[in-house]
């Protein structure tokens, strides 16, 4: 991109807005909203490009831009984008602004900070999600946290201190163990190499013994974990959702959870190939578990938004059993998950914070026949949950089809135990569906109440485009994610070989066990699905 | 000893520029006294900056040299350098948050800023020291006029209190100190650093009694001052009933001070009997971070919060100072740049709140400030984070740096129980945070009082908060720099 530093552009574009909204006089709302907006809306304009530039199918970093950052510890500001970062940027930037305009109405207190947080908060997640060097990257992990816990512990509901505190204690347990790690694996790099440096490309390069790849795997995990969440990590996760702000909720589901995905995906499975397989056991387990529990609770959930929440739970599982089949079905299947997550349980989150807004409760109870008074409000919620669901056509089925696809190339059973979870998540979305929209109108309140505005119509209508999208045709999707995940599964598998080869002693057993089970199944699939 | 008239160079001259700078300000403070001036008259605050700038300004000039000066007393050498700009800086920023506060709080002016002066010259001293006297009498000049200025609120039982501790446990510890000293010497047969070191290397003293039981009861002393577990006891009351103005020049520079004398011994004098005392330093720093933190949860005044949290910082350090090497002792004084920067810009967020004498510093106090002082807030939210550790703050550098050191040692138990404290430390910090801007003020909401002087120390420690956090490659090129050499 001749010269022109687009990353560092879409990474720092929206903290000038931030800054810019924070400037702006507190009493003009309109004015706030607005510009806003149009930071928001700017920085999706930026960040659209990417799709067409992407669709060259090259695995590696593109974009990318280094220059020194602290040259004293060989720490470089080093960004880069690939499909798999730049799919999550998009997914970043179109939900940020349909937020934005979708927090319009619902945020009366202090309107003028929260626009500002929400467009800070951009900031961390496209950085997080860009960066290559791992003391940067560390940094906009963490800092990311900062934002997120203003919004939810200012702006959320009742128990809103209680559950921000909590989302910010639970991230920085396990961060800092990670921050052990990445300091680690910066001193066994300096010590094998002589260089000085967090930058990634030379962990990729970096053989590690395998006996310490567990401790170093397990610090990166518990980070991740932690933020997918992973069963049973997830526990801040209902009360943060619960608690936060619609638009909050919407960011955090959206995005926020993916970075736990992408963290595996970027660094824990391909820096830490043995270690990995070591633990896939363990983490298809909680997988699995992840899966069912969250059904299971969401079932019976009183709560609307605790429903979705839990049904989180249950839709990163599948995105983690993808990853862990460790085959190019299931890492595109894992991504396609992420992404789909992103749209639906964002709308998700977005439909509750409407009618929240309306009737200011969530409790399922409150609700019956909606579909009388809001029609086009019921047909919304039932086009959206049927893509929770993973109805064939919408998004979802694509996303859970390629994990389940790829779980049963490598073991027909975690695919068995897997496909529980899409039966009930049929099971908790339709009944909660069938009592809050069908049947006659319980409550006299919810007679009257009106049905979405313009304003929230645009809101959900490129979303509903997207979910029939990707239903349809996912194929732009795979081409442009799946030459960066072979990269990575296949960096894995370099990995794995240079690092038992590298530490013999120590490496032989897991090195064997690390050996790639089903390399001739992968080069027949052709490395597509 | 052999003793001749010092022969002074001109670069000598320049190098003690501080000392001879703050030496002058301190006697122009006292002896412009006679022509009184009004209780709302900046005159000794201003004196007292142009000294302490001219003095930094002085030794910046010689930055470069390295002299050994007064037979071998003192030395100017980087890391000198490094600790005299620190400890300037932290004396300008002081005076910039005392200026106003002291006129509130109807504190006597002159003798104030001549003991912050004196401080600041002891503290200067001790890190310029190569010797166990020197490093002594500049340890009780800090120490005589520090008593003072905690007790300086004299009708405050509070600040009797802190006075009368903090001056008594600091007399048992001077006494350790004094006594280690003389064992040392006793066994040594030398006060100088070098030559402590020239003696034991090699010799059968190294596991001689008198030596060992000597060095302990040094490192008890400096212990007291840097407050780490078990000698801690005063530091919640001094710091507490101090001033808060004292509070803030305290807890920067006199552990600071204490961590360049300690640093000195430690690695010039008893380099060889390092085993010995980095078995000591790891139970003592766990214990440090362990103890101030958890007791810093408990807290319901910011003032003493921060006290305890000042404890766990120290342990921070004492985990570089562990780790040794110059890789250690240069993230030693790089932690203690970035402390005293952040901890200076939330005493100084202290010192503002609250109108004529009374103290606003309970965290309730802080209920709904965010928003109704934005900027004040945005300040206190950052001290906040980086105090625990947070990026993109210098006190997350600090700790990447402190905690690389001692990883690279292969002290991993140390850093990750180091780690591990931080999380319980972010508790805390966030509490503050969570009082202004979650919480409704009950009562009557705390006045500011604002200040230019104070609002300029604010804005800057912020800046520095925040630069240091983003580009920290400065700073930690310096503090390199200045430590080679030492070992």
């Amino acid at each position: 991109m001749n010269g022109m530093p687009w990353l560092s552009i879409l990474t720092f574009f929206p903290l000038l807005g931030a800054l810019v909204v924070w400037l702006l006089r507190e009493g003009n709302v309109r004015l706030i909203r607005g510009v806003a907006t149009f930071f928001a809306v700017a920085e999706m304009a930026i960040s659209l490009p990417l799709w067409w530039r992407m669709a060259d199918a090259e695995p590696g970093f593109r974009f990318v831009e280094k220059v020194d950052w602290i040259p004293a510890l060989g720490a470089s500001y080093h960004l880069g984008l690939d499909g798999i970062s730049g799919l999550l940027v998009l997914l970043t930037t179109v939900l940020t602004a349909i937020t934005v305009i979708g927090a319009y109405t619902s945020v009366s207190k202090r309107p003028r900070e929260f626009f500002a947080l929400l467009l800070a908060l951009e900031t961390g997640m496209i950085g997080t999600f860009l960066c290559l060097d791992l003391l940067l990257f560390y940094l906009f992990w963490e800092a990311m946290l900062i934002p997120m816990y203003l919004l939810i512990g200012v702006w959320g509901g009742p128990r809103r201190v209680y559950a921000a505190v909590k989302f910010f204690l639970y991230t920085m347990v396990g961060s800092v163990l990670m921050l052990v790690a990445i300091l680690w694996m910066y001193f066994l790099n300096k010590a094998y190499t002589g260089v000085a440096t967090f930058d990634l490309e030379a962990f990729y390069r970096l053989p590690i013994d395998p006996a310490v790849q567990v401790w170093l795997f397990l610090a990166f995990a518990l980070a991740f974990a932690i933020k997918v969440p992973v069963f049973p990590f997830h526990t801040w996760l209902p009360d943060a959702h619960v608690e936060a702000p619609t638009a909050g909720s919407v960011i955090l589901a959206a995005v926020l959870l993916k970075m736990g995905t992408y963290g595996f995906v970027r660094f824990a499975i391909p820096l830490f190939p043995q270690a990995s397989e070591q633990f896939t056991p363990w983490i298809v387990a909680l997988s699995i578990i992840g899966i069912i529990y969250g059904a299971l609770v969401a079932m019976v959930q009183p709560d609307l938004k605790k429903l979705v929440a839990y049904s989180s739970v249950s839709h990163l599982g599948f995105s983690m059993l993808g990853l862990y089949a460790m085959n190019p079905q299931g890492f595109a299947g894992s991504m396609m998950q992420m992404l789909n997550h992103g749209v639906s349980t964002g709308a998700l989150f977005l439909l509750v914070g409407v009618i929240y807004e309306r009737r200011h409760t969530r409790m399922i109870a409150d609700f019956g026949g909606l579909w009388k008074p809001l029609p086009v409000y019921a047909s919304v919620f039932m086009i959206v949950m049927l893509s929770s669901i993973g109805l064939p056509g919408t998004n979802g089925f694509v996303g859970e089809f390629l994990v389940l696809l790829g779980a049963f190339r490598t073991n027909h059973w975690w695919a068995v135990f897997a496909a529980t979870g899409v039966i009930l998540s049929a099971v908790y979305m339709l009944w909660m569906f069938q009592r809050v929209m069908f049947g006659p109108v319980t409550h006299a309140e919810n007679e009257q109440l009106s049905d979405l505005t313009l304003r929230e119509r645009l809101v959900f209508a490129p979303l509903i485009v997207l979910i029939f999208w990707m239903g349809v045709m996912p194929q732009p999707f795979l081409d442009r994610m799946q030459p960066a995940l072979d990269r990575m599964l296949e960096l894995s598998r370099e990995r794995a070989v240079a690092s038992a080869a590298a530490f013999p002693q120590s490496g032989a057993a897991p090195a064997s066990a690390a050996a790639p089970r089903d390399d001739a199944a992968v080069s027949a699939a052709g490395g597509r699905p | 000893m052999p003793f001749s008239m010092p022969q002074l160079l001109a670069v000598d001259w320049w190098a003690l520029g501080a000392v001879i700078g703050l030496s002058s300000g301190i006697m122009l403070l006292l002896l412009l006294e006679f022509v009184p001036a009004g209780a709302r008259s900046s005159r000794s605050a201003l004196i007292s900056i142009v000294t302490l700038a001219a003095s930094g300004w002085a030794v910046w000039q010689v930055a470069d040299a390295r002299r050994s000066i007064f037979g071998g007393m003192f030395l100017h050498d980087g890391m000198s350098v490094f600790f005299t700009l620190l400890f300037v800086a932290i004396g300008l920023l002081s005076v910039l948050l005392s200026w106003d506060y002291v006129k509130r709080t109807r504190i006597n002016q002159a003798e104030y800023y001549a003991l912050l002066l004196s401080a600041t010259l002891g503290m200067i001293l001790m890190a310029a020291s190569n010797s166990l006297i020197t490093i002594f009498l500049a340890l009780e000049l800090m120490s005589l006029a520090l008593y003072i200025m905690v007790g300086f609120r004299r009708t405050q039982l509070e600040s009797n209190e802190a006075a009368l501790k903090y001056f008594l446990l600091g007399a048992f510890a001077s006494g350790f100190l004094l006594y280690g000293i003389a064992l040392v010497y006793a066994a040594t047969g030398s006060t100088d650093l070098q030559r402590i070191a020239t003696v034991i290397a090699g010799s059968p003293l190294l596991g001689s009694p008198l030596l060992l039981i000597g060095s302990l009861l040094v490192l008890t002393g400096f212990a007291f001052k840097v407050a780490v577990v078990p000698f801690h006891m005063w530091t919640p009351d001094a710091y507490e009933g101090a001033p808060t103005s004292v509070t803030a020049f305290m807890s920067a520079g006199a552990k600071a001070a204490g961590f360049a004398a300690l640093l000195r011994v430690l690695m010039r004098a008893l380099g060889d009997v390092e085993a010995d005392w980095t078995a000591i330093l790891t139970g003592v720093a766990v214990l440090t971070m362990t103890v101030g933190n958890v007791s810093a949860l408990l807290q319901s005044n910011v003032k003493r919060m921060l006290a305890f949290s000042s404890i766990a910082h120290a342990g921070y350090v004492l985990v570089a100072v562990v780790a040794g090497g110059e890789a250690g002792a240069a993230a030693a004084l790089f932690y203690l740049t970035v402390y005293a920067v952040m901890n200076l810009g939330a005493f100084g967020v202290l010192t503002l709140l609250g109108r004529g004498q009374e103290e606003r510093v309970q965290v309730a106090d802080f209920a709904g400030l965010g928003f109704r002082q934005p900027l004040l807030g945005l300040a206190m939210t950052f001290f906040m984070l980086s105090l625990g550790g947070i990026p993109p703050t210098a006190g997350f550098m600090g700790k990447v740096y402190v905690f690389g050191a001692a990883l690279d040692q292969g002290l991993v138990t140390l850093v990750v129980i180091g780690m591990l404290n931080s999380v319980i430390s972010v508790f805390y910090y966030l509490r503050v945070t969570v009082a202004m801007y979650m919480d409704d003020p009950q009562g009557e909401p705390v006045q500011v009082s604002w200040a230019a002087p104070g609002a300029i120390a604010i804005v800057v420690t912020l800046l520095l908060t925040l630069w240091w956090g983003v580009q920290a490659n400065g700073l930690l090129d310096q503090a390199q720099r200045s430590v080679r050499g030492l070992l």
